[in-house]
């Protein structure tokens, strides 16, 4: 057989689509549909619902689907870094009982990584996984867990070997939210918001099928999700805008992405809301200030260019380059960014700046960014941590003297 | 837009590397940044002979070997990371933009095939003592005889304006202000009435004279009172060609500060452990990468035609100079005490970053050009 070309990919979604695409099928039905052909995700392999295709193909792909707007698998939340994961790592068992209900969308899932004791030093993880001859007991706690409330399932790293070097001891596994182990309680952020979750284990259970790669390999997976979440793969960004199409597939989708995408309403905000700041100074006549004009200009060219910086990465990775750190980069920009917006922001607000909610700018709007950029240079990595892995692994620079290489149980920790 | 370079454009990034490597070391540059001629008239020949640079932007009709922009810039990014002291972004760069923007079809062909092959080198005397780079600053006044101009007034800041075997010169009018009766001209450098003054440069690397011309005969390019948007069009060229060479030197000393922060010990490790010195340099290559970025992408601009090239001739000059400057400052900081001595290289570059982030505008200046030239789209 031929080498699939764009034309021959194009032709044949063209086909399939005008032969299946229905939107009188339920979401679930439809996306079993897209699960069976392949089409869902042309870039997964094709034993796993996909059909091995490279991603400039599966962009062609999703070019077809966007023409005639048939709905695609589902995307949002953590369900795509959990999908990789065990695409990389998993067993044939995890990949059967979990890859086809993350596309239908039935099951939505949570990534239990960061501790109270662990947030950059996410190797530093407490929570415990003891066996005790038939299943895993899970006790300790994580925190800045999106979507944990409504979660079927959670990535968890937990520490499984106490004697070992802290990156050795940790084990990844699967763990079933909907049980009486584990307690969520809200947390609530400094902008008002409360997007996160902390999760409480108590003696929760794990199967040992639910195990991910080896004991001991918790790190190592950990990093795939990570490198996944860093570069994207994960739905934050994705179906923000509505498609304004009616019709009961697209209400169930909609559906599904509002409650998804809940906990995300003041991400926008979070990255600075470069959008605004020009109309912002027309109307108010911050325009005409100087001073305001070249931090403007800052914005926007530090915008731009970081823009064209991501495009620069995309298109060498499109020629066979491998994708490295620049993620980091892009991250870093992007926190450089939301602080300058942030900054040009307050100067064209003025005294509205000290305004919030329906007093203040934009019914809101304009305060919600000033308390939620601080969010962009911590969340995923903090900036720090993004210019040490830049210095690395980039400029290949030598890494700080340790002083947690020793058995994790010796290495000092936080007063809990 | 092209995001990535060719592999054509890599191959021939490499030759102008290899060859920028051989005739322009540091060594090389420090004597000549000492002459006055601040060029070695050899080294010229085989570039223009052996590469072909100076013929690189002239369409081939011209005699020209019909490169773009972007080959173009390739060149003045290896140029500024070399730091090589040659008359091509005077020759190449400047004048041959003022030319192929201003002149007619007749006068590019008389002007242009000798400084493509390099035996004559031009530059553009447009700028004046008042340190202006818009149309309106200019002064020296142009009088129309019957097929000649009469110059009268000066030029400054003018780059190898000492050297330059063919000046075109930026005048307007007389009677004009603003930015009616803009006109571009031609004269021999040794013409009759100029009287040229090496200036000293706080960048030894880039020389500038002062012209004066006290009834100096010049031949109109173009439509006489008409350059205004030739001369903004070659402005913008050349700031996005200096952005360009900007990168290529933020890129050589960010690399020789990482360089040497993994051979210098202090407290008994390598500096380049210390986080203080790595959050620098990580904060160094995102800056150099997005300006890279705003340089590439005005490049590939200036071939496609873009009608934004005018933003994003200032988005560049800005974003380069801004992280020339900063690196630049940083590379110095990285090494320490060695750093602010002269037999140490750094200040050679520190200066080139210095000269360049004021030449053609500084970054406040394009910045406010940004806010003017801004539409949506860009």
């Amino acid at each position: 057989m031929n080498d699939p070309t764009e034309g021959s990919v194009r032709e044949e979604v063209r086909t399939w689509l005008a032969d299946n695409w229905d939107p009188n099928l339920s979401l679930v039905d439809w996306r079993n549909k897209l699960a069976d052909s392949g089409w869902g995700v042309p870039g997964w392999p094709k034993q796993w619902y996909g059909r091995d295709l490279h991603a400039v193909l599966a962009s062609t792909v999703e070019e077809e689907f966007a023409a005639i707007n048939a709905v695609g698998v589902a995307r949002t939340g953590i369900r795509m870094l959990a999908a990789a994961t065990i695409l990389e790592h998993g067993t044939d068992v995890h990949k059967k009982k979990f890859l086809r209900r993350i596309l239908t969308g039935e099951d939505t899932w949570c990534q239990l990584f960061s501790e109270p004791g662990s947030g950059s030093d996410l190797a530093g993880a407490t929570t415990r996984a003891d066996y005790d001859g038939e299943k895993w007991i899970i006790n300790g706690q994580k925190v800045w867990t999106t979507s944990a409330h409504h979660a079927d399932y959670g990535l968890l790293l937990a520490r499984t070997d106490w004697d070992l070097p802290k990156h050795q001891g940790l084990t990844y596994f699967i763990l079933n939210m909907k049980q009486p182990g584990v307690d969520v309680h809200q947390l609530r952020q400094m902008n008002g918001h409360a997007s996160f979750n902390q999760v409480f284990f108590t003696d929760a259970q794990i199967a040992p099928q639910y195990q991910v790669d080896e004991k001991g390999a918790g790190w190592k997976v950990a990093m795939t999700t990570l490198a996944h979440e860093r570069r994207g793969a994960g739905g934050l960004g994705r179906a923000n805008h509505d498609s304004g199409l009616t019709g009961p597939i697209y209400e169930e989708e909609r559906k599904e992405i509002a409650t998804v995408m809940e906990p995300y309403k003041w991400y926008p905000q979070r990255a600075g809301r470069v959008d605004l700041a020009l109309p912002r100074a027309r109307e108010t006549g911050r325009i005409e200030d100087a001073n305001v004009r070249q931090e403007i200009a800052k914005l926007l060219i530090m915008s731009k260019s970081a823009g064209w910086t991501a495009q620069r990465a995309r298109a060498a990775q499109e020629q066979g380059m491998p994708q490295g750190p620049e993620g980091s980069l892009s991250k870093l920009a992007a926190s450089n960014v939301a602080r300058q917006a942030s900054r040009v922001h307050t100067l064209i607000s003025g005294a509205d700046a000290l305004l919030t909610g329906s007093d203040g700018a934009m019914d809101g709007v304009i305060a919600e960014i000033l308390v939620s950029v601080p969010a962009t240079s911590i969340a995923g990595g903090t900036d720090e941590i993004q210019r040490n892995i830049i210095a690395e692994r980039v400029l290949g620079m030598e890494k700080e003297p340790r002083f947690d290489t020793g058995p994790f149980k010796d290495v000092p920790k936080n007063v809990t | 837009m092209q995001f990535t370079f060719t592999g054509e454009q890599h191959q021939f990034r490499d030759v102008v590397k290899r060859f920028l490597r051989d005739k322009s070391p540091a060594t090389e540059v420090r004597r000549l940044m000492e002459t006055d001629e601040g060029f070695d008239p050899v080294v010229w020949k085989q570039l223009s002979e052996e590469l072909a640079l100076p013929a690189l932007p002239v369409p081939e009709i011209f005699g020209g070997a019909g490169f773009g922009f972007v080959e173009l810039s390739i060149v003045m990014e290896e140029m500024g990371r070399s730091l090589l002291c040659a008359p091509y972004f005077s020759s190449a760069v400047l004048a041959v933009s003022a030319i192929l923007n201003a002149g007619t079809e007749n006068q590019k062909q008389s002007l242009l095939p000798q400084i493509a092959s390099g035996s004559i080198r031009a530059t553009l005397a447009m700028t004046e003592s008042n340190g202006r780079w818009d149309a309106s600053a200019v002064e020296l006044v142009a009088q129309v005889e019957k097929d000649h101009f009469v110059l009268r007034g000066e030029k400054s800041f003018v780059v190898d304006g000492h050297t330059a075997d063919l000046l075109i010169v930026v005048a307007r009018l007389e009677g004009s202000e603003g930015d009616n009766g803009i006109s571009f001209c031609s004269v021999d450098g040794d013409a009759p009435g100029i009287e040229k003054t090496l200036l000293r440069t706080m960048d030894p690397t880039r020389k500038l004279a002062r012209l004066d011309f006290n009834g100096v005969r010049a031949q109109p390019l173009g439509e006489p009172g008409a350059g205004f948007h030739a001369l903004n069009k070659t402005l913008d060229q050349a700031a996005i060609a200096l952005s360009n060479e900007m990168v290529g030197g933020a890129q050589f000393l960010m690399d020789s500060a990482i360089e040497y922060s993994k051979i210098r010990v202090q407290f008994g490790r390598v500096i380049g452990s210390f986080q203080a010195i790595k959050h620098k340099c990580a904060d160094m290559l995102i800056q150099l990468e997005l300006a890279k970025s705003a340089a590439y992408y005005a490049a590939a601009a200036v071939d496609a035609g873009d009608s934004c090239l005018p933003a994003l001739a200032s988005m560049a000059k800005s974003a380069a100079s801004d992280a020339y400057m900063q690196i630049a400052a940083e590379c110095i900081q990285i090494h320490g005490g060695i750093g602010f001595t002269w037999d140490q290289d750094t200040h050679l570059w520190f200066k080139r970053a210095k000269s360049s982030e004021v030449f053609l505008g500084d970054p406040a200046y394009h910045r406010e050009l940004v806010m003017q030239r801004w539409e949506e789209g860009i």
